[in-house]
């Protein structure tokens, strides 16, 4: 059974985003990237079940510019068998990248799809429901446990209030939350492994898939920014404060 | 222009993220129909219908959507779709969980976490954890929009008697089945419309912790109760309590952040919060720097004394 997981590259999470000075966008000229934290969860979890024996082959997918091929190694290095980089410079909507993993998954037939909940960058929370939407088939979003039994996935999800037990006939997709697992890390060798492992590289149009946005970003500023306020000397000075000046006990 | 919004309800009471986002609505225009669906939710239907500005709410009541599962739901939301010019739900874990499903269907954009309505097709959102905020635009005929409940006020209910129109739901999907839930429930008010939140951090260093240190405080407070991703990962607190750019957001008239050192991804959630108190022992802590009040100590000793303080 196959497994198909697809990875995005992101501005790495320890680095805070800068708005650029004409209002067009995030500067991302000489910044980290690195690969979604959710996807390598994604990754982390094909792996597993692959170390398990319920799943035979783990394909990473990259949608967007060439440098995506270094996202797709390190997915390769974590334990993906082989990669496929969707290779465009359009900017990509979710529905877009939806679409296209789409034409992907009816040529490769994986029996389940593992993406991460949200990408950190434009924090859509959109691709796996929209690709599951695409596919007819069903869906677990912010999965904190997943099983393989036979044709079917048992996923717990974290829902509001709690956990969620769903049970989805493959093929299905699923989304990870934080709680899924934990990522390895690459290891020297397998990073080595990695570079011998194929990535094949496809356009958007050879998948007959139209990327053209949608949504049309007219500027982008910064938030108001928060003044930081005082340091009080004691619980009793807070109080007061909190009682006299906010007013908000 | 007729504007459809997806109520959040647990079949007997609505969600206050639906308030909000019936706000929402109601800056885009003035046609607002709600659907409320699930089994045995006629009460949330009629609660809804006194909602002011609500002009008619959309009733499907069947046994296969008690789990309303998001297969389901996007089906029926589609089905109705055609006659409206925008598709709204709260950015909620339910919302989030089917409203692209439906956008997907439609063969339309979605546009998450909306905070501004600018005009009809024109919309402002968060993105990387909040450090830029985006205008963006749609021509897609269909607007799918998930909206920021602490960005709107609550609509106010009461004076609205708007007409319950029942509806058929498509056949429910046979491939996804709910086999279980563990729900908790709590005394505490909701953590997402709380005015006063009480959340704790790594620093608390266990559950026993987090419960013996933060619960008189919240009491004291009548707060909710929040927590930092690590305080949730280290199982300290459950996971819907995780405030920050992959939990809930809050913005809560008082915020007091414990033994929570401040990292982007949990100011993402809380910094919109109009008073904000941290009680850490680093006094370089980022927290710090979003902080109205702080105070530098030992929280093991400083939470309790704040508690005595505050009888
Ligand atoms: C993809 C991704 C998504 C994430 N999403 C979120 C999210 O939604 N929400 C979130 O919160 N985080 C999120 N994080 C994690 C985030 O980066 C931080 O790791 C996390 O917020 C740290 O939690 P903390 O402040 O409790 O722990 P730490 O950073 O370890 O801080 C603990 C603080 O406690 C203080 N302390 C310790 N002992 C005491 C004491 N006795 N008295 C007083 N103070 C004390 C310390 O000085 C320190 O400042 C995410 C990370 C990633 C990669």
């Amino acid at each position: 059974m196959k497994v198909l997981v697809p990875v995005k590259r992101v501005i790495d999470y320890n680095v805070k985003a800068r708005v650029k000075a004409d209002g067009s966008g995030v500067d991302l000229d000489n910044v980290k990237m690195a690969m979604n934290p959710f996807d390598e969860i994604a990754v982390e979890e094909a792996v597993r079940l692959k170390e398990a024996g319920s799943v035979s082959e783990v394909v990473a997918v990259s949608c967007g510019v060439a440098a995506c091929q270094e996202t797709l190694r390190a997915a390769l290095a974590l334990g993906a068998d082989r990669a496929v980089l969707v290779n465009t410079d359009v900017e990509l909507q979710p529905l877009a990248v939806a679409k296209l993993l789409k034409a992907l998954c009816d040529r490769e037939l994986p029996s389940l799809v593992i993406c991460g909940k949200q990408a950190i960058d434009d924090d859509s929370n959109q691709t796996g429901q929209m690709l599951a939407a695409l596919l007819d088939c069903g869906q677990a979003t912010f999965a904190s446990k997943v099983k393989l039994e036979g044709g079917s996935a048992m996923v717990t999800r974290e829902v509001d209030g709690g956990l969620e037990t769903l049970s989805l006939e493959l093929p299905a997709v699923i989304t990870t939350d934080l709680r899924l697992n934990e990522p390895r890390y690459a290891t020297l060798p397998n990073i080595m492994k990695a570079k011998k492992k194929p990535i094949d590289t496809l356009t958007p149009a050879e998948l007959g898939v139209d990327v053209a946005p949608r949504l049309k970003t007219l500027k982008v500023v910064e938030p108001p920014t928060r003044q930081a306020g005082e340091i009080v000397p004691d619980i009793a000075t807070l109080v007061s404060r909190l009682k006299n000046q906010a007013k908000v006990i | 222009m007729s504007i459809l919004v997806i109520a959040e309800h647990d079949n007997r009471t609505l969600k206050g993220a639906t308030l909000n986002t019936i706000t929402a609505a109601a800056a885009i225009g003035a046609d607002i129909h709600v659907l409320v669906a699930g089994s045995g939710c006629s009460a949330v239907a009629e609660a809804v219908s006194s909602i002011n500005g609500v002009i008619r709410v959309l009733l499907a009541d069947a046994p296969h959507l008690d789990a309303l599962l998001a297969e389901d739901l996007a089906k029926l939301v589609t089905q109705l779709a055609g006659g409206y010019s925008h598709v709204l739900a709260p950015a909620t874990a339910f919302g989030k969980n089917f409203l692209p499903r439906v956008a997907a269907l439609l063969d339309v954009a979605q546009i998450s976490d909306v905070v501004a309505v600018e005009s009809a097709n024109t919309f402002v959102r968060p993105i990387y954890a909040g450090n830029a905020l985006a205008t963006v635009s749609s021509d897609d005929p269909v607007k799918v929009l998930s909206v920021r409940a602490t960005a709107f006020e609550g609509a106010v209910g009461g004076g609205g008697s708007a007409p319950i129109t029942p509806i058929t739901a498509p056949a429910g999907f046979a491939r996804t089945r709910c086999v279980s839930r563990e729900l908790a429930t709590s005394e505490r008010p909701e953590l997402a419309g709380a005015k006063v939140i009480v959340s704790g951090g790594r620093g608390l260093g266990s559950k026993e912790n987090y419960d013996a240190v933060l619960e008189p405080l919240a009491d004291a407070l009548g707060a909710a109760l929040g927590a930092s991703r690590a305080a949730v990962d280290a199982g300290f607190a459950p996971n819907d309590y995780q405030v920050g750019q992959t939990g809930k957001i809050v913005a809560p008239q008082l915020y007091v952040a414990v033994g929570i050192s401040g990292a982007i991804q949990h100011l993402a959630g809380m910094k919109d919060s109009k008073v904000i108190v941290a009680i850490n022992k680093d006094p370089e802590a980022p927290i710090f720097q979003v902080a109205d009040y702080g105070v530098v100590g030992d929280l093991f000793t400083l939470v309790p004394e704040l508690v005595s303080n505050l009888k």
